[in-house]
């Protein structure tokens, strides 16, 4: 299933197949290339007249723009961008030391900005342009359909004296590129819980723009455009289901943070200096946020207000509440005390775990799911940390890379074709509780995105290392990334 | 003159400052601050990591009074603000030399 698959322009299966016999993989790779650079080339000031060329390339759509539908989207819209700013910035900011606590927000205000604009010249473009079946289309890349919102913004046509806006499934294409927007947006703010309170400011900002085109887009392509993990797509080599991200956002960001962590070494003090949350009054703020925004990340991905929605929106909750006792509850059993911290993080893990499965699973499997990953995670970030000592500094991949992992093999378990509408199911049987084969090809998406994740983060790290270096000064780190990197302080007193 | 700092639990404060109104102090200082006695700290766990906390955070309360009135503010501060468990606090006893009401210049006990 991919997140645009409602309304992507269709082929029938023998365009399908011709396109995937005539493209090898060798010539989509080299085509990938031309793309990024034709884009570099493209950015230019001066291409931005092109930018406004009234006669589009992509045939023209046909007009279904639902109105409900738009007003749900653009709420979700809303609510997904509630969750990096000001939800992961508060959750995350309140974990880290006190001298650090604008840097953390620092990272997720500015990326903000910076994914937009990045999302808005080309991003939306490398990660949706093209549709299998059509001139021009692979299953490794987008194409320039959309680079600087050519195709999505609404022309006026001479011939039909009508303004015409693009659409895709029942919303316009211009939501549909806000709403994906606001996951490029949140994806790579969540490695930044890997490398906090000792990365560089400018290295950091290099790395994301780096590796949200060169990671998240063609794994977004991958997944929710009909490339080589799509469910259902004539091209997947191993198609998967992945409603919301579990692969795209969290497998994809929590491995890379692990890269980051492993990577970048350990904090100063580590391991015999105290790092505990300087404001946890924050990080609980920041996870009911999160909670609240959830429902938009997930529920909107449906691209749609109908009853997938609904679902959707109940297995998101329902998992988050399980996640939320899950947690504590270990901890309440086995070091005596059930913390806030404990129950925020177990919120969070099991809204991560159900994002792949929350629009193919009912509530009760929706239920164990968050229960499943308050208990998995809770051993990630306590037990397993610990044994490897690796400075994972607020648990990114314990809780992204970990929970995500989880989310998409327990999708090959519960997803269930009494939820999935039939245009994804095919009317086939899903996950293994219900007798179906889905369970391999999740296995196999997630370990095709831990590869590439890692080792491109990996690359991409030890480039920058070479050309801007990774970590701040010994002396900055100890000062603090809120004065050294930003001269400002978190907490002024006179 | 006697300077008496107390230092008390947070939650006693209020018990406090209202006997020691009753009793006719009419000022006082408090201020937040942290330490420790002869229990040490206590430990907190952030997902699964232990942090020996030493330094316990307290109000110390401040109040200066006539070398009569002593005993009874002692009596007081003491029966308002002992739980009896570990960790109630200390009450200090300073000789003070002289005090001053920096509106009026006033001096001694008539600047208390």
């Amino acid at each position: 299933m991919t997140q645009r698959q409602a309304g992507a322009p269709s082929c029938d299966s023998a365009q399908v197949a011709t396109s995937c016999e005539s493209n090898g993989w060798r010539l989509d790779i080299a085509r990938g290339l031309r793309f990024i650079f034709t884009v570099a080339v493209l950015s230019l000031p001066g291409a931005l007249a092109w930018a406004e060329d009234p006669k589009p390339s992509a045939p023209a759509p046909v007009a279904t723009l639902d109105k409900a539908d738009q007003a749900w989207m653009l709420m979700s819209c809303a609510l997904v961008f509630l969750m990096t700013a000001p939800g992961l910035a508060l959750f995350y900011s309140g974990l880290v030391r006190k001298k650090n606590v604008l840097g953390v927000m620092m990272q997720c205000l500015m990326l903000a900005g910076l994914m937009t604009v990045l999302w808005g010249l080309y991003g939306y473009s490398l990660s949706f342009g093209g549709a299998p079946g059509e001139a021009g289309f692979s299953p490794w890349v987008g194409n320039g359909d959309f680079v600087l919102m050519r195709n999505v913004t609404s022309t006026f046509n001479e011939a039909t004296g009508l303004v015409e806006t693009p659409v895709e499934g029942s919303i316009s294409r211009l939501t549909h590129m806000l709403f994906q927007g606001m996951f490029f947006i949140i994806t790579p703010a969540l490695i930044c819980g890997a490398f906090a309170e000792r990365m560089k400011f400018s290295t950091m900002v290099a790395f994301m723009i780096l590796w949200g085109t060169l990671v998240y887009c063609p794994l977004c392509h991958w997944v929710w455009d009909g490339g080589i993990l799509a469910f259902g797509a004539a091209d997947a080599k191993f198609g998967a289901l992945d409603f919301a991200g579990g692969t795209v956002v969290h497998i994809s960001s929590g491995v890379s943070a692990l890269v980051c962590a492993l990577v970048m070494g350990k904090r100063l003090g580590f391991g015999h200096e105290p790092m505990p949350p300087h404001n946890l009054t924050y990080t609980v703020v920041g996870a009911a946020l999160l909670w609240f925004g959830w429902f938009g990340f997930n529920a909107g991905s449906a691209l749609n207000s109908g009853a997938q929605a609904a679902s959707a929106f109940c297995a998101t909750h329902f998992a988050a509440a399980a996640g939320a006792l899950a947690w504590p509850l270990l901890e309440w059993v086995f070091r005596g005390k059930p913390t806030v911290l404990g129950c925020a993080s177990g919120a969070v893990a099991g809204l991560v775990c159900i994002t792949p499965a929350s629009g193919y699973v009912a509530p009760m499997p929706a239920l164990a799911m968050g229960l499943a990953a308050g208990a998995v995670c809770f051993y990630a970030c306590t037990a397993l940390k610990s044994k490897f000592g690796y400075d994972d500094s607020l648990d990114a991949f314990g809780v992204h890379g970990v929970g995500g992992t989880l989310g998409a093999v327990l999708t090959g378990v519960f997803a269930t074709r009494n939820i999935t509408p039939e245009g994804t199911s095919g009317g086939k049987l899903l996950g293994l509780l219900e007798g179906g084969p889905l369970l391999t090809p999740q296995v196999m998406a997630a370990l095709v995105t831990w590869v590439y994740a890692a080792v491109a983060t990996f690359v991409l790290l030890k480039i920058l290392d070479v050309a801007m270096g990774l970590r701040v000064t010994q002396q900055d780190e100890v000062q603090g990334l809120d004065y050294s990197q930003h001269g400002e302080e978190g907490y002024i007193f006179i | 003159m006697k300077k008496i700092e107390a230092i008390v639990r947070h939650f006693k404060l209020e018990e406090v400052k209202h006997a020691l109104s009753e009793l006719g102090v009419r000022g006082m200082t408090i201020s937040e601050v942290r330490g420790f006695g002869r229990q040490k700290g206590h430990t907190e766990t952030y997902r699964g990591t232990e942090y020996t906390i030493d330094f316990v955070p307290k109000v110390k309360i401040e109040v200066v009074v006539r070398n009569e009135d002593v005993e009874k503010t002692l009596a007081t501060i003491l029966r308002t603000a002992q739980t009896g468990q570990i960790g109630d606090g200390k009450i200090f006893v300073i000789p003070l030399d002289e005090t001053v009401r920096i509106r009026t210049g006033e001096t001694g006990v008539d600047a208390v």
